[in-house]
């Protein structure tokens, strides 16, 4: 009895040690996920009120497989010709610690969906909602914003900066402030 | 003498054979500086007999000079040489600042002062404001200020920062483009609007960043876009109204660029029926590039306008197989009708991104005995071409720099060799490829002057990395699939103002500059040149020597384009526009992160060091003699 109760909790701690990230490989492919508020400021009068969080950010934000996603599709949908690899070029650089309209993944959505005035496009027809997720979570890494475990490692030819995974983040540099 | 080139030449070769990619990062600048100087006798020994300069522009093409300055290039044959010479190699050393106007824009300032009578006009960057100053009055006060408010979102589809090449005078009329795609006319006067017309389309990717040119009651523009898909066209508005008197596009049939019975190129890769459609894949053409954002000439004796076509889109050649015309390569036209009278390209099939709008210089000359009209253009993919301008044929091809892209162009086919070696392609990367993508020489444009039969050229000296990455044409968005990283090019400065004597075929002299020199130059009777550089320092040299004779450290680094005019009180004064940017400076002005080698289309790999030399800021600057 005792020697069973022991196999169990083996067996049951070595299945909970075999838990995996989530990989969702069949995004939902509705287009836009309503109009869910997302400041573009800290500023707001009277001091900040709570900002309603979104599941679907933590569920994307530190997920190897929708990262790696991102990467991909930061290069289709042509992020990268205006962005390069993260230093900018026509639009700002991502990897830098600067943030016009927000650092966290719903103003990042929102920039990609919604456009922004000075000459981001708005995708909001292009790209399905999740892949923006995937984008913005991407998006995130350039900066070192990304667990280095899921990050994207090493491409497999010409290497414009170091890996994701090896990004620094842009705030600190590495160091404590 | 012809010894002295092949050693010239075998100079730079062996330099470029013998610097290792190492050797360039870390040791280079000291070895590749030595090997230069060691190579330096043999240019001085080149430039000791200057030929006599019996060459000149058209007269009809560049007349006497009134001390005014009225369109970018000074003249339709595009000279940019004054004949105003009240400043001197003896006294321009006593050259100080007449006066400094703040344009208020903190993009790169790339456009020319405009003098007429005793206004000056200048048009900013995005958001392409033009202000006229009065130069009659102490300080030259703001007379008016026009304020187009283009649309902010232009900005995200202007490849390069979001400059503006200045403005045109014609008829008491000042003409200009706006970031997004509206060619505006202006009472020079009182800065009121006469007609606005909108003629480019943001969402394809459109911009306007080119300075019009006016011919004959035409307003001539084309428009930007050949890294986001855009078609090239170039236009003629009536200079009354506006309205669109004809329209060539630099890619589909025949009928639509303007070919027609008129067409007489001289090679025979140019001759065929509707090779603006068969020499690209199906459809490809439509979304092939070949835009007109350059410099167009005008030669009223032949009717003629001239003017290049940029790039084929996308820049990885591997999704648009065939010779894709007409880009990268020049037109002649009637500009009454548009219709077009011979054709040459450049860089059939380009593979590195070598936009073909650079300026040309009409001149009147005698080639190896005969007097022949030409056409002379320091072209992007690193070869001094002259041309003849009635017919197109080439009769010389020299390299002005260090290219290894191709190995010469074939005067018999006219046809330039491409180097095998330097192929780029889907996956595959290519190493070493001079010059780059933003070429020997970019848009930045020269000047010729008659007392000396040079051409001052200020050029880039930069090579590059490039590898084809697949891309999706999605309207509105960048369409360029390759992978670009810059480096210094041999001798490991990256800019350079070469004085190229057009008759003997070689340089004269040649002057180095840490950075690319992204400014215009202007020659003068006085024999100054003036250009100006990427940290910011404005310069005058000896037209005859190049020695330095007077410089000027301005608010910011200098991309724009001198002008030289007689002021109201009849002395002469030297106007320049300081305010980094452009592709060479979108580091600074774009605010880039240099640890992205891709960065700006790569050419943020070769400037990292620029945010530690240089910050944005646009002031105009006027010098006199004291």
């Amino acid at each position: 009895m005792r020697l069973g109760f022991a196999t169990l909790l083996s067996v049951t701690l070595a299945l909970a040690a075999c838990q995996r990230e989530e990989r969702d490989t069949r995004p939902q492919s509705s287009l836009g996920s309503g109009g869910q508020p997302t400041p573009v400021t800290t500023l707001e009068p009277g001091g900040q009120r709570p900002s309603p969080s979104n599941n679907k950010a933590a569920s994307f934000e530190a997920n190897a497989f929708h990262l790696s996603e991102g990467k991909r599709l930061f290069g289709w949908f042509n992020c990268s010709g205006c962005h390069a690899n993260g230093g900018g070029g026509m639009g700002p650089a991502l990897m830098d610690q600067k943030w016009i309209y927000g650092s966290s993944m719903e103003s990042i959505h929102a920039t990609i969906r919604d456009g922004r005035p000075n000459g981001m496009p708005s995708f909001r027809n292009k790209i399905p909602d999740d892949q923006i997720w995937e984008l913005a979570a991407f998006v995130r890494s350039l900066s070192g914003n990304a667990p280095s475990s899921a990050a994207p490692q090493r491409n497999d030819d010409m290497m414009p900066h170091p890996s994701e995974n090896r990004m620094p983040d842009a705030a600190t540099l590495g160091k404590s402030p | 003498m012809k010894a002295a080139r092949q050693l010239t030449a075998r100079c730079a070769q062996s330099g470029r054979a013998r610097l290792t990619r190492a050797a360039r990062q870390y040791a280079g600048l000291s070895i590749v500086g030595a090997m230069m100087l060691a190579c330096l006798p043999v240019l001085m020994a080149a430039s000791e007999s200057p030929s006599t300069p019996a060459i000149s522009p058209p007269a009809s093409a560049a007349p006497p000079d009134d001390g005014q300055w009225t369109m970018p290039a000074k003249n339709y044959a595009s000279t940019r040489y004054s004949e105003l010479a009240e400043i001197n190699a003896g006294n321009v050393k006593n050259l100080q600042v007449a006066f400094t106007f703040s344009t208020g824009v903190n993009k790169g300032q790339e456009a020319a002062p405009l003098v007429v009578g005793s206004t000056m006009y200048i048009v900013t960057p995005f958001p392409n404001i033009v202000y006229a100053l009065d130069l009659s009055k102490p300080g030259a006060p703001i007379k008016w200020k026009y304020e187009p408010n283009p649309e902010p979102a232009a900005q995200g589809v202007a490849c390069c920062d979001v400059v503006n090449r200045g403005a045109a005078f014609a008829d008491g009329r000042i003409f200009f483009n706006t970031l997004d795609g509206h060619t505006i006319a202006l009472d020079a006067n009182s800065g009121q609007p006469i007609w606005n017309i909108h003629i480019g389309n943001i969402n394809v990717g459109e911009t306007l960043t080119m300075a019009p040119l006016v011919v004959k009651g035409k307003v001539l523009v084309g428009n930007s876009g050949g890294e986001m898909g855009v078609r090239g066209w170039v236009k003629a508005l009536d200079a009354g109204d506006g309205h669109v008197v004809w329209t060539a596009f630099s890619t589909g049939p025949d009928k639509e660029v303007l070919i027609g019975p008129d067409f007489k190129p001289h090679y025979d890769m140019d001759k065929g029926k509707d090779l603006g459609v068969t020499t690209w894949p199906p459809e490809a053409w439509k979304i092939g590039g070949g835009n007109m954002w350059g410099w167009i000439s005008y030669d009223p004796d032949l009717n003629l306008i001239f003017h290049g076509t940029g790039n084929p889109g996308p820049w990885n050649p591997d999704l648009r197989p065939g010779d894709n015309k007409w880009t990268s390569g020049i037109f002649a036209r009637d500009p009454d009708t548009g219709a077009a009278k011979w054709f040459y390209q450049w860089t059939p099939h380009d593979l590195h991104d070598y936009d073909g709008i650079n300026e040309q210089i009409l001149l009147d000359m005698n080639w190896q005995g005969k007097p022949r009209k030409v056409l002379v253009r320091p072209e992007r993919n690193g070869y001094l071409y002259v041309l003849d301008r009635t017919t197109g044929e080439v009769l010389s091809a020299k390299p002005y720099g260090p290219v290894n892209s191709s190995k010469g162009v074939d005067l018999k086919t006219g046809r330039l060799m491409a180097n095998p070696d330097k192929k780029t392609g889907t996956g595959k990367v290519v190493r070493d490829i001079c010059p780059t993508a933003s070429g020997l020489k970019d848009w930045q444009p020269s000047a010729f002057s008659p007392k000396t039969g040079l051409l001052y050229i200020p050029h880039n000296n930069l090579c590059m990395d490039e590898q084809g990455v697949e891309v999706n044409y999605i309207a509105g968005t960048p369409y360029v699939g390759m992978n670009v990283r810059m480096i210094p090019g041999p001798g490991g400065n990256r800019g350079a103002l070469t004085a190229w004597d057009i008759a003997a075929e070689k340089p004269a002299w040649s002057l180095k500059e840490n950075f690319p020199v992204w400014s215009g130059a202007v020659v003068t009777a006085g024999d100054i040149v003036f250009y100006g550089t990427m940290e910011g320092w404005f310069k005058a040299v000896s037209a005859k020597t190049g020695e330095l004779l007077w410089q000027f450290k301005t608010s910011s680094g200098i991309i724009g384009q001198p002008v030289t005019y007689r002021g109201p009180d009849g002395h002469q004064y030297v106007a320049i526009l300081s305010g980094v940017g452009g592709w060479a400076g979108a580091i600074v002005s774009g605010d880039l992160d240099p640890r992205d080698a891709t960065a700006a289309l790569g050419f943020v790999n070769a400037m990292k060091d620029l945010k530690n030399a240089t910050t944005a800021g646009g002031t105009l600057y006027v010098f006199r003699l004291p």
